[in-house]
């Protein structure tokens, strides 16, 4: 029943895998991400309160979902590793956090883009905004981290805990606007209620998250690639792929 | 006309969006353009082994 979990962990046999499925996720994604802006931009009625100017929203809701998903990913990733001393664990942490990093970036950036006509103000230091804030920083010390420490094991050790300790801003970002009186506008989708946005508003936006998962898992497997050649660059698969551009059937 | 003005949001709508599209694509190119760079070193660097074994 492990056998598969094993075998991921081969990194020769998750390198083949990560390499046959990029092109399918990526051209899945971007089919998705064109569905999804043309339906948030000339499908979507506009909204009765903010008119034209709520459909940031499906550039928005995605990056901030996916800054949070990406995040989950590295500490979970970071915690298998720590675990399993597993080397592929390690590279789907350390790809995972320059991506997280440019999402978290996004959902701060078209926030403030959203904000300045809607609340009449680029920025708060509200709950919400200041605690995605803080993910970018746990991101960008995470990158900072590992660049700083040269010796691989090291920094593997030193960042997983980093991410792992950090995790606790996930949830407090998520219920940040339950939690205390906030400027940002409560959940409309992920709450123990229906979704209080009507269903051609609502389509777009769950085509859009897809879209933004997918591209996410797109751009992951090439950093996961390029984190595994330089991990197992001594060995003889990488040696094998590099000079033949095929992996021997026997590399474990 | 009237899709592009984005009845008056148009400033930030097109600019959420266009910002939003220019990262994604900035970060799926510069992740590809890193795993080209590294294979090509790491081929440099084999390539200099069996030039020093011979």
């Amino acid at each position: 029943m492990w056998d598969w979990f094993y075998k991921l962990a081969s990194p020769p046999h998750f390198y083949r895998i990560a390499a046959n499925l990029e092109p399918w996720v990526l051209w899945a994604a971007v089919i998705l991400l064109l569905a999804g802006t043309y339906g948030g931009l000339v499908l979507a009625p506009p909204d009765y309160l903010q008119g034209d100017g709520f459909r940031i929203i499906y550039v928005h809701v995605p990056s901030a979902f996916l800054s949070m998903f990406a995040y989950v990913t590295m500490a979970v990733a970071s915690a298998i590793g720590l675990i399993w001393r597993m080397k592929v664990a390690y590279s789907v942490a350390a790809a995972s956090a320059p991506i997280g990093a440019a999402f978290t970036f996004l959902a701060l950036v078209t926030g403030a883009i959203w904000g300045q006509p809607m609340w009449g103000t680029w920025w708060e230091w509200d709950p919400r905004l200041t605690s995605e804030l803080i993910l970018l920083f746990l991101f960008l010390g995470y990158i900072f981290l590992r660049q700083a420490l040269r010796d691989t094991r090291q920094a593997d050790r030193s960042s997983s805990i980093l991410a792992i300790v950090g995790i606790i801003n996930v949830p407090i970002i998520h219920y940040s606007v339950e939690w205390w009186t906030s400027i940002h506008q409560g959940p409309s989708l992920i709450k123990m209620d229906t979704p209080s946005i009507t269903g051609d508003m609502l389509w777009p936006l769950l085509i859009m998250i897809v879209a933004y998962q997918l591209l996410f898992f797109a751009i992951l497997l090439t950093g996961i690639r390029s984190e595994l050649l330089q991990r197992e660059k001594s060995s003889r698969w990488v040696n094998d792929l590099l000079t033949t551009g095929v992996i021997g059937e026997g590399a474990q | 006309m009237e899709f592009l003005a984005m009845g008056g949001y148009a400033r930030y709508v097109w600019s959420a969006f266009g910002i939003s599209f220019a990262v994604l694509i900035a970060m799926l190119w510069l992740t590809r353009r890193q795993f080209n760079l590294t294979k090509q070193t790491l081929l440099r660097r084999i390539r200099g082994k069996e030039g020093t074994q011979i």
